[in-house]
């Protein structure tokens, strides 16, 4: 009987040399007449490992890594078909500190199974939750999404069942489900991994989604930035398709429900939600007013629900288990968990999925192993490119919604990048206004010409200007930019520019 | 990304076959400006000024209309790009580890500067804002394959791999 080997086919592997690598395995196993079968699995997010092997040995799944095409030939030497003993070998993965401090609700399969196996996603619990929505009344399926507690994951945390319900009761000859997929903010990866390593769990989301609102079709707005996800995407569409997992008749139910991938081009505002709508009509990502709200007036001016794609992978999950197994999971107002991304200067970066409330220093620390430079971090920044920059005074912050909230930083999308004491604060608040300045869509004027001005108000305050009159003027324009901008581009980017002005102070003289 | 000199040269008989086939095979497609620009890129490596009038045309817009969404999105070039395209990430996380450098590195050492292409035609180096390989920073995309913790060496060792090759540039 072979032997399988799993070499994951995630970005983040690739991009230290998983292919080499599997295809090392593939020779080597040639050379010696073993019979080997390589899977291409997701990544199980210690990316700071990859490329990670696993071998299915007789006791379960064994771990090396970092794994070269140059280490293949040894491990073979030591036994790796049997989980032998080498310097690479990491023990179970299962075990693994890192894996077994987690609660995987959203994660489980990925890194565990072929992200494009249908026989393996249903062997794995996949399809459960879409069946059991079938056989419930939409109003149902909401009233379970409204128990989880379940808040959007793109970062602004709206109630996904609040949003659902004004879906459902809208009237209208379509509607559609958007599900955004334009994960543009520095220091997230989560709904790549998804998408990477576990796409029928999105597609399964989206469904659910579609009986529980009456919608028909979806879409995915995918980021051009991610041509390894629109790969696996893609091919996961077209066999679900095939398999009767989508299409007019889902799963024999004769309810209808098909998706489509559509690619952005290089535009981080089109993350907004309303900017993404204009774009997935084809149109220049351009933030739309609100009201109308999407939900009565959004794609093609249906009624539509946009979720982020990790709200919709949280869904077949309760509906399988139920909404208040979700909700048990957390604290106060931030049900379930999140799956949090531990990125920049980080000694073990990767994917940590658990419930809201574990502490940023546990995430720093007993996750993330502190800098990768070994010097001290000096500041992180959580929420992507419009999150506050907190000092190591806030790292026994809780991470949950409101708890960062009240810490002056917010959440997002869970993403924290992190900076060693070589950081320049003044420079990281230059490059959130210079950021804004490159990525406004233009409508609002103190997105499009604040951004501009701070860079140069920035600039005047580090170079000694009368710096007591430019900072009144940075904090005056940082005010009209949060009150008066149209969406979070203009409105949060002062966040990053104001916590590195008052956390950081002295970045700012010189 | 803005409207071509007048010097720039017509689109040849094969770049027009490519901007036709790319804007039929969305034909059917609903709200296919951005859909027909990506196709086009695609084949072509940048989008022809010719283009803009064929797509206004096929979806009956103004020339204004596709020329907006032409010059709205950071990923369409309106010229031919180098042999080699390399997108290197300018974000947070990247930052944390350094990326300057790797920009200094490639203006210094092969000659490319951000958002230039080299005279030699060889390689284009285009400015990207997260690849979502923030673990692994400082990430770079060379002709669409994303590498992680580049150093300049690493980067360089990249760089002549392709040059060995001769593979295509593809996005």
């Amino acid at each position: 009987m072979s032997v399988r080997v799993f070499v994951p086919r995630d970005s983040a592997a690739l991009s230290m040399g998983a292919d080499a690598v599997a295809d090392a395995i593939v020779a080597e196993a040639g050379k010696r007449s073993l019979d080997v079968q390589v899977v291409r699995n997701g990544s199980r997010g210690m990316l700071w490992l990859e490329p990670l092997v696993e071998v299915d040995a007789a006791g379960g799944r064994v771990a090396y890594g970092p794994v070269q095409p140059g280490d293949v030939a040894g491990l073979f030497d030591a036994g790796l078909l049997e989980a032998g003993e080498h310097a690479l070998r990491l023990g179970a993965t299962d075990e693994l500190p890192w894996m077994q401090k987690q609660t995987r609700l959203t994660f489980a399969r990925v890194g565990v199974t072929d992200p494009l196996s249908l026989e393996e996603y249903q062997q794995h619990g996949g399809l459960v939750g879409l069946q059991k929505a079938l056989a419930m009344d939409p109003a149902a399926i909401v009233e379970q999404v409204v128990q989880s507690g379940l808040r959007g994951r793109g970062g602004a945390g709206f109630p996904a069942g609040i949003k659902w319900q004004t879906v459902l009761g809208a009237t209208a000859d379509q509607k559609y489900v958007a599900c955004n997929a334009d994960e543009g903010d520095s220091g997230t990866f989560s709904d790549r991994m998804i998408m990477e390593g576990d796409p029928y769990l999105l597609l399964e989301g989206m469904v659910i989604c579609g009986l529980a609102v009456g919608a028909t079709e979806g879409y995915i707005y995918l980021r051009s930035e991610y041509p390894d996800a629109r790969v696996v995407l893609t091919t996961a569409i077209e066999r679900a398709r095939a398999a009767g997992w989508l299409g007019d008749d889902v799963l024999g139910s004769k309810k209808a429900f098909d998706v489509h991938v559509r690619l952005g081009a290089g535009s981080y505002v089109c993350g907004e939600e309303t900017a993404m709508l204009e774009s997935l009509e084809g149109k220049r990502g351009i933030v739309r007013a609100k009201p109308p709200l999407p939900a009565l007036e959004g794609l093609w001016g249906k009624p539509t629900v946009v979720n982020n794609v990790m709200t919709l992978a949280a869904v077949p999950w309760i509906l399988d288990r139920g909404g208040e197994a979700y909700a048990a999971h957390g604290v106060g107002r931030s049900k379930g968990t999140l799956p949090f991304q531990l990125a920049g200067n980080i000694k073990h970066g990767g994917l940590v999925e658990v419930p809201f409330g574990v502490t940023l220093r546990e995430l720093l620390y007993d996750f993330g192993g502190g800098s990768a430079t070994g010097r001290p971090i000096r500041a992180i920044q959580v929420g992507g490119p419009l999150g506050a920059y907190l000092p190591e005074s806030r790292f026994d912050t809780p991470a949950d919604y409101e708890a960062l909230a009240a810490a002056g930083g917010l959440l997002g999308h869970g993403g924290i990048v992190a900076f060693d004491d070589s950081v320049d604060m003044a420079r990281m608040a230059r490059y959130a206004m210079e950021f804004c300045a490159i990525e406004s869509c233009g409508k609002c004027t103190p997105c499009r010409i604040g951004s501009t001005r701070g860079v140069e108000v920035v600039d005047r305050l580090v170079g000694g200007d009368e710096p007591k009159k430019q900072e009144a003027l940075l904090r005056d324009l940082c005010a009209t930019m949060t009150s008066a901008s149209l969406c979070a581009m203009g409105g949060l980017t002062p966040l990053p520019v104001l916590s590195a002005l008052d956390h950081f102070a002295e970045d700012f003289r010189k | 990304m803005q409207a071509p000199s007048p010097a720039a040269s017509p689109a040849t008989p094969e770049q027009l076959a490519a901007i036709d086939a790319a804007i039929q095979s969305h034909a059917q497609t609903r709200g296919a400006c951005l859909p027909m620009l990506h196709t086009i890129q695609e084949s072509l490596g940048f989008v022809p000024h010719e283009a803009i009038e064929r797509i206004a045309a096929a979806i009956n817009w103004s020339r204004a209309d596709v020329h907006g969404v032409l010059t709205y999105y950071h990923d369409f070039r309106t010229a031919p790009p180098g042999r080699r395209v390399l997108k290197v990430c300018r974000a947070e996380a990247c930052q944390a580890m350094g990326c300057e450098r790797l920009e200094q590195h490639v203006a210094e050492r092969h000659g490319v500067a951000m958002g230039a292409t080299g005279q030699d035609g060889e390689l284009t180096v285009e400015p990207v804002y997260c690849l979502g390989n923030c673990a692994l920073s400082p990430s770079v995309l060379l002709d669409g394959r994303v590498h992680g913790r580049v150093t300049p060496e690493r980067l360089d060792a990249l760089l002549a791999v392709g040059k060995a090759d001769g593979g295509e540039a593809r996005s």
